[in-house]
């Protein structure tokens, strides 16, 4: 090759870097999963981030999170940020050696002040911070039809005896009481697993519920067979459930609410997180909250644990300790910013300084209270277990239980994949 | 043989080109191709087989600790049991109706209109067809307006709705391998027509002469003609269907014991982190793949002499 060209290649490579350094912008990688409505208001609160920083937000949104993301990090090319499914896949990762202690950058005294200390235990391995919530929601509620309920004269039940009174009532009447979706594509069956969990928190101490989720007692507990029990009591019956145990196993949760809508009401009450709020406006966009319906809080059962709250949150985590990514990550901790994506969705604030006045009405408001009063509150315990178990086994054994199965056989399957999963 | 070689041939036999042939040439031509084959086919073979052998993350060797579980799992025996069902059964009706097509349909007018309509979910993924056929299956309680195909039918007659995804064994698998006959029967059917039809016709007219009737025809004369390709096409089914996966993962996700291996591999690896265990069951359905593999191309070797 002659000098000449050499010389000119060299000159060409050199003018390209030199461009690309001049005009790069800062960016940011982050990696969540969301799409939609909820894209749409992620987008909405980096505007304010962008807008202030001049550094560029590169946003990727996919529903498979857990893949992509193990993907990723396995192959060295983590996103700079991103929202983590569960603390129970946070820990691995830090486990690992994967994510940023917090305390390097942020204020980890002002984050103690603005999170209750649940929140920030979640956050935690190892005694570091990890990673923060920017928002909740809140699990442990039943969905009725205000119109319906008054009309049939029934009074909202405060425990699970009035309850199941309640269910009787309206079987006596030839009315179904519940409506249940357990169809979820390939999560299909997670909807039962709050169900197990919000019993378990309502029949037996914390405590017993985070030995259960780390399996420190086995699944053929007795505490844990008899939370399936109950909530086989209700979902294994034909007269409890519309449609019986076929149409609960074949019907997506997001289309269950429907029938407390139709006229007359083919059932009348429905569990699930306060995101279900958009499905039945989605269902009906008439529909208005706290006047068209409401919901009450999951009853107690024994009373000596009141009404404990279940719920899951969106977190987030530093995985490249980048300028630009702790800026991002402190602006995701402040109210301000979680105000602007709180509002958009309805969802509950993790942060005592969101104002609860920015709630889009007061059902959301009202859950936030719940959330923020209840003496109990836990994690959604399949998202604490490993994959294999909480988002395996469990998942089929509640589509297994619900579709005839022996219990007996169905907690003896979990268990036996727990004993392997939760080995190291 | 005529015409005559020399006639035809531009280069007179005697007249000797020199070649620079040496012994590595052809490796030369080939390089290319295995190169990629190497790199993408072999090395990931190999490496699959060597993860096969170790733990969860790939750190520990366990020996045949995950061929145990492959074999010993109660999913995985479901699993192993759907496989031999969607090779027996959907080989089987996907070759039995193309073939029973392909001769009946050479005798109608509109023949080609009712290929293309046959042969056209092959153009649609195994992903839209589940999609499509989760629509068709869809069941609501009885009372309760039917917005499946099937239930909407059954409503019609009075009958009480099916659920046809969740009835365990049999229903729920017979729909699923419905919808891979429903894919792929038009695909059977275009081959073994074009087979078909490269019978010499005299052969069906002499036995007609002969005073042959139809069905013996197409026992004695037809079948017979048409067995190497009815053999390739079953294996070839059989080798496709083995590796199942699209219907399953859209359609049940493998719950109500609708398991097959590629889908238990799929949640090993990418639900639940496991490399060793999806590694295992990797080579195990590449091991029941291979004979049918060497028997399509033993076949082939046989037909080129």
């Amino acid at each position: 090759m002659s000098k000449k060209l050499i010389f000119f290649l060299v000159l060409v490579l050199l003018t390209g870097a030199f461009c690309t350094a001049a005009f790069a912008q800062k960016t940011v990688t982050v990696l969540g999963t969301w799409g939609g409505a909820e894209r749409d208001a992620f987008m909405k609160m980096l505007e304010p981030f962008e807008a202030a920083t001049g550094i560029k937000v590169e946003f990727t949104g996919t529903r498979d999170l857990p893949t992509i993301l193990t993907t990723r990090v396995a192959a060295g090319n983590p996103p700079d940020v991103s929202a983590i499914p569960n603390p129970g896949q946070m820990q691995e990762f830090a486990e690992v050696g994967a994510l940023v202690d917090l305390s390097e950058f942020m204020d980890i005294g002002k984050l103690q002040d603005e999170y209750s200390q649940t929140w920030i235990d979640l956050g935690s391995y190892g005694g570091k911070l990890y990673s923060i919530f920017i928002s909740a929601d809140l699990k442990s509620l039943v969905w009725y039809n205000i119109e319906a309920f008054a009309s049939a004269g029934y009074q909202i039940p405060e425990t699970w005896d009035e309850l199941m009174t309640l269910s009787d009532k309206m079987v006596a009447q030839g009315k179904t009481p519940w409506s249940i979706g357990l169809e979820s594509g390939a999560a299909s069956g997670w909807p039962g697993t709050d169900w197990i969990e919000d019993i378990m928190l309502r029949i037996a101490k914390p405590e017993v519920y985070d030995k259960w989720a780390s399996h420190e007692i086995s699944w053929t507990d007795s505490a844990v067979k008899r939370a399936w029990e109950i909530f086989g009591d209700i979902a294994r019956s034909d007269k409890y459930v519309y449609g019986g145990a076929a149409t609960a196993l074949t019907t997506n949760f997001g289309d269950a609410p429907g029938v407390l809508f139709t006229s007359p009401p083919r059932a009348y009450m429905h569990k699930q997180a306060t995101f279900i709020k958009s499905f039945i406006l989605n269902y009906d966009p008439t529909l208005k909250p706290g006047e068209d319906f409401s919901f009450f809080p999951f009853p107690s059962i024994d009373p000596e644990y009141g009404t404990p709250a279940l719920g899951g949150a969106d977190m987030f985590a530093v995985f490249n300790n980048t300028p630009e990514a702790q800026a991002f990550m402190r602006y995701l901790a402040t109210a301000g910013a979680q105000e602007i994506w709180i509002v958009q969705l309805g969802k509950l604030s993790t942060n005592r300084r969101v104002n609860p006045n920015v709630y889009p009405d007061d059902l959301t408001r009202k859950a936030a209270e719940i959330l923020a009063s209840a003496q109990t509150f836990r994690f959604d315990g399949s998202d604490l277990m490993p994959a294999a178990v909480g988002s395996g086994s469990f998942w089929s054994g509640i589509l297994d239980y619900v579709g005839g199965e022996d219990l007996d056989s169905v907690l003896k399957r979990i268990e036996e994949t727990a004993v392997d999963a939760y080995k190291k | 043989m005529w015409p005559p070689e020399v006639a035809t041939n531009p280069f007179p036999v005697h007249r000797k080109i020199k070649m620079y042939t040496k012994k590595s040439t052809p490796w030369l031509y080939l390089a290319p191709a295995l190169t990629l084959l190497g790199f993408f086919l072999v090395y990931p073979s190999f490496h699959t087989l060597y993860l096969s052998f170790f733990d969860k993350g790939s750190n520990a060797f366990v020996g045949a600790g995950n061929y145990i579980y492959a074999f010993t799992n109660r999913v995985m025996l479901t699993a192993f049991r759907n496989n031999a069902l969607w090779v027996v059964v959907f080989s089987a009706i996907t070759v039995f109706l193309g073939l029973v097509l392909a001769v009946l349909l050479d005798r109608v007018r509109y023949e080609v209109i009712i290929k293309s309509i046959i042969f056209m979910p092959m153009a649609i993924s195994f992903v839209g067809a589940s999609v499509i056929w989760k629509f068709v299956y869809a069941f609501r309680p009885a009372g309760a307006p039917q917005i499946g195909t099937l239930n909407a039918l059954l409503q019609r007659f009075h009958l009480p709705p099916v659920a046809w995804l969740i009835e365990r064994p049999w229903v729920n698998n017979l729909c699923l391998i419905l919808v891979g006959v429903w894919v792929w029967t038009g695909f059977c059917l275009v081959v073994l027509s074009a087979s078909y039809k490269s019978i010499p016709r005299q052969l069906l007219e002499a036995a007609r002469v002969d005073g042959a009737s139809e069905w013996r025809i197409f026992w004695r004369v037809i079948l017979p003609l048409l067995v190497p390709t009815v053999t390739v096409l079953t294996t070839t089914m059989a080798v496709f269907v083995l590796k199942v996966f699209d219907i399953i993962y859209v359609m049940t996700n493998g719950n109500f014991g609708t398991e097959v291996i590629a889908n238990r591999m799929y949640k090993e690896m990418f639900q639940f982190g496991n490399f060793g265990r999806s590694s295992a069951i990797a080579v195990v359905l590449l091991v029941l793949v291979l004979p049918m593999m060497f028997l399509n191309m033993h076949r082939f070797k046989r037909e080129e002499k």
